[in-house]
């Protein structure tokens, strides 16, 4: 099928419109989220008590690896977006499995990360500090989980149903998700990470 | 633990709660049981995804809120009527005053104004549903969900008893170890959801679904009021829902985000409190000030006075909202350059809602004023909102709040700007729509007795408040000596309070009247008003609108009637899609709630296999394809024949 229409796929009824301005709007509501996170974090970063600094414990070349595997998950889906709007639904899977399969490594680095911290003697219940830390991480954590769980769902209806109205919005709004918590990654890396090893 | 920590025993008022409680239950599950009901409020009720149906949900939830409230309140002025007394101790006069706060607000206020924003915005758009009908109906189970877990706390376990603020380091574990507020940071959280799922839902139809022709300037007050405050709502509510997250963590998992000895800091809780707390009361009034422009603009017969400038206030005491939030704790050690600031901010939002009372006031001058009840609601807010208003400006003046801080001036003022703002606009909206919502009018007869004795007993209440509270009163205070000389003040307040319930109760005397009684022949346009709701059928039919109306002006159907273009042409009926009814919202809501549950008691385990039904949930909703169905052109013909008469 080609389409004749300029819009793409995922574009083309009214319920997908109002679906994907909705997923935007919901973005808007998870900036505020993480923002009261980060601004949490930063009243209370210097807060240590009797624990460790973020200096004291950070390990920045673990940290880099993390941040170029999720940068990288983020291209992989736009190359599943763009496979998605080639109606190529073979390369739409394996762009998006890569994508997944390199969440789950990032995951997989930072649970590593979390267990170092606890052997180092920061808890979650330490101090200000480690409260804030890894409420912030552990947020942004989850949300790589569930999209994790998410987009496999999504994959299995694409397999069923291939590249429809329905599942090509569908999987076009995941990716907006994906998108998103890459940026906020980057936030984390810089204002967590180098700023707590610099400051 | 033990039954007799489960269950909260040994006050004689909760022991007839609690059988009060398990009797009805018993009862309407006999009731509805006997009456063979259970399939037709499944079919009908529990799985409708029709927004009109889940607004009087929420408008029913808001009504028995009220009355829970209401009693709280009622508790609180007995208590202090008269000095010395010890109907209630210190602890559960705290627990009152405490679930009082939270239920007037959370689940009194928020579903009754979100319950008439789902029955009035889709139909003064044009729109046949919101963006999401699924959404929505999950927004509404599980605000019920949380709302049921707050209530639940004072028959078992225990109430929250550190204010509706909580401010910490009272609201920690180690000043408040019971399990009252873990229920307030859980149940908040979980009804917190909801509202969330609103405001996306809300924007979104109003964005996206206006009939032909609305453009922004065209789009009726209400509409545009309400677009607002659900702006506001996404922009603030995930606010709460970190602050809430870092209660529960202090108070279940031993973190430190607000106790100092480990680095912790409670000033966060207070910031991040009142970041989301101050939008809330905007969230709350802004809706009213919609609503009053309607009924007012009906009732005097005229066109809203400054329509757009009434939208420009409405945009600015939103952005407003959100940089005030310091003014509630300008006696917790901010320096004076940053009370100066929050002083001058708070004081700029009386501009706006200046140009907003003076709108109304010349809307109303040269109308043909009709005093039908909800026009004497509306009335009635103006001097009793201003007087609440310009307390404000006194309390806003950083240097005087030192004086008035915590003291009962600040209770009455709040009470004066929240019953006028919100409960006077409901009452005025539940009267203005109840034919679109039901059929037939509420009594207007009744309707003034409840409007003369709800206004005069609110005055009687909430008046003498300002008196002993420049007397030196401070809020909270379960008892007072003689001495104070307060008696004769609190004793008139009291009384007020009584004339206040029995205007509640000819509320709902009213309701049960015009339920058996009132005329059912009340037309389409029974105040021969001017928004789109009204060209269709009274109770609105479940597709909205035959034919999506095509709008020219604002107040588009004011001036169809006079042209005579009301009809409706058999051409035009096309076969109308519609969302099916869904098991999922209902089901999700409830394992979010038996989830919360658990966590209150801090039940880890049950809690993690509770969260397997959300997952189920979540899942059964992606994996669900249902399109919906379409009613076919005769169904329509013969539903808009039975009131329109011949189509054209």
């Amino acid at each position: 099928m080609t389409s004749h229409t300029t819009t793409p796929l995922e574009y083309n009824t009214e319920q997908s419109q109002m679906n994907i301005l909705g997923f935007w709007v919901f973005l808007g509501a998870e900036i505020v989220l993480f923002s009261t996170l980060f601004a949490s974090y930063f009243v209370l970063e210097h807060n240590t008590a009797d624990g460790p600094a973020g200096q004291d414990i950070f390990i920045l070349k673990d940290v880099l690896i993390e941040t170029f595997i999720l940068l990288t998950s983020s291209f992989t889906s736009g190359l599943a977006i763009h496979s998605m709007r080639n109606h190529d639904k073979k390369g739409l899977l394996i762009w998006m499995i890569v994508t997944l399969l390199l969440g789950a490594g990032f995951l997989y680095m930072e649970i590593n990360e979390f267990i170092h911290y606890v052997h180092e003697g920061a808890t979650i219940q330490t101090s200000g500090f480690t409260a804030a830390f890894f409420t912030l991480l552990g947020t942004h954590g989850a949300h790589v989980t569930f999209g994790i769980i998410w987009i496999s769902l999504l994959l299995v209806q694409v397999y069923r149903r291939g590249i429809t109205e329905k599942t090509s919005s569908k999987l076009f709004i995941s990716s907006l998700y994906w998108h998103f918590l890459d940026v906020v990654w980057i936030f984390i890396f810089t204002f967590v990470y180098l700023k707590g090893m610099v400051m | 633990m033990s039954w007799d920590e489960f269950f909260v025993t040994g006050d004689p008022l909760i022991l007839a709660s609690q059988i009060g409680i398990g009797l009805t239950m018993v009862g309407l599950i006999a009731l509805i049981t006997y009456l063979k009901r259970w399939k037709w409020l499944w079919s009908e009720w529990f799985t409708t995804v029709d927004h009109k149906k889940i607004g009087i949900m929420y408008v029913l939830a808001g009504v028995l809120m009220f009355f829970r409230g209401g009693v709280d309140g009622l508790l609180m002025k007995a208590q202090t009527s008269r000095p010395e007394l010890d109907i209630l101790d210190a602890q559960h006069y705290d627990e009152i005053f405490t679930t009082h706060g939270v239920i007037m607000i959370l689940f009194m206020a928020m579903p009754l104004l979100i319950g008439i924003m789902n029955v009035v915005i889709p139909l003064q758009i044009g729109a046949r549903d919101v963006a999401f009908p699924k959404l929505n109906a999950f927004s509404f189970w599980i605000f019920f969900a949380g709302a049921m877990l707050f209530n639940l706390s004072f028959v078992i376990g225990g109430s929250p008893d550190a204010g509706w603020t909580s401010y910490f380091p009272l609201a920690g574990k180690e000043f408040t170890p019971g399990v009252g507020n873990n229920y307030y940071a859980l149940s908040l959280q979980i009804a917190g959801i909801g509202t969330l799922a609103t405001g996306i839902n809300f924007v979104v139809t109003i964005i996206k679904m206006r009939a032909p022709g609305m453009s922004w300037m065209k789009l009726p007050i209400f509409t545009w009021s309400a677009f607002i405050t659900n702006i506001i709502i996404v922009a603030a509510f995930p606010i709460l829902t970190v602050a809430l997250l870092f209660m529960t963590l202090d108070r279940l998992f031993g973190t430190h985000f607000f106790t100092v000895a480990a680095g912790g800091d409670p000033m966060l809780w207070l910031n991040l409190f009142w970041l989301w707390g101050h939008p809330e009361v905007y969230i709350v009034v802004l809706p009213a000030f919609g609503m009053f422009s309607e009924v007012i603009a009906t009732f005097a017969r005229k066109n809203l006075y400054g329509y757009k400038s009434m939208v420009y206030a409405i945009a600015g005491i939103a952005f407003l909202s959100m940089l005030v939030w310091v003014h509630h704790f300008y006696t917790m050690g901010n320096s004076a350059a940053v009370n100066s600031i929050f002083s001058l901010t708070t004081m700029m939002i009386a501009i706006p809602t200046g140009v907003k009372i003076f709108n109304w006031l010349f809307t109303l001058r040269k109308g043909r004023i009709q005093f039908t009840t909800s026009m004497l609601w509306s009335l009635a807010f103006i001097p009793c909102f201003t007087i609440g208003g310009v307390t404000g400006v006194m309390l806003a003046m950083a240097a005087a709040d030192y004086q008035y801080h915590n003291t009962m001036f600040l209770v009455a003022h709040f009470h004066y700007v929240l019953i006028p703002g919100v409960v006077f606009a409901v009452f005025a909206a539940l009267y203005y729509w109840w034919p679109k919502m039901f059929g037939f009018k509420l009594n207007e007869k009744i309707g003034k007795w409840h409007f003369w004795l709800f206004v005069i007993g609110f005055n009687l209440t909430f008046m003498p408040m300002f008196f002993v509270g420049l007397d030196g009163m401070s809020r909270r205070m379960y008892t007072y000596a003689e001495s104070t000389g307060w008696g004769a003040w609190l004793g008139f307040s009291a009384i007020g309070s009584l004339v206040m319930a029995a205007g509640f109760a000819a509320l709902c005397y009213n309701i049960y009247w015009s339920f058996r009684y009132a005329s059912r022949d009340v037309g389409n346009d029974p105040w021969n008003a001017r928004t789109l709701e009204w060209s269709t059928a009274s109770p609105a039919p479940h597709y909205n609108f035959a034919v999506v109306p095509e709008v020219e002006t604002l107040d588009d159907f004011w001036y169809k009637k006079k042209k005579g273009e009301t009809g409706l042409k058999k051409a035009d009926l096309k076969p109308v899609h519609m969302p099916s009814n869904s098991w999922t919202p209902i089901v999700l809501a409830g394992a979010f709630g038996l989830v919360g549950f658990f966590l209150v008691f801090e039940w880890i385990p049950l809690a993690i296999i509770a969260a397997v039904g959300i997952v189920i949930g979540l899942v059964a909703n992606t994996f669900d394809y249902d399109d919906g169905y379409h009613i076919p052109v005769d169904e329509l013909e013969e539903e808009e024949r039975e009131w329109r008469g011949d189509l054209e």
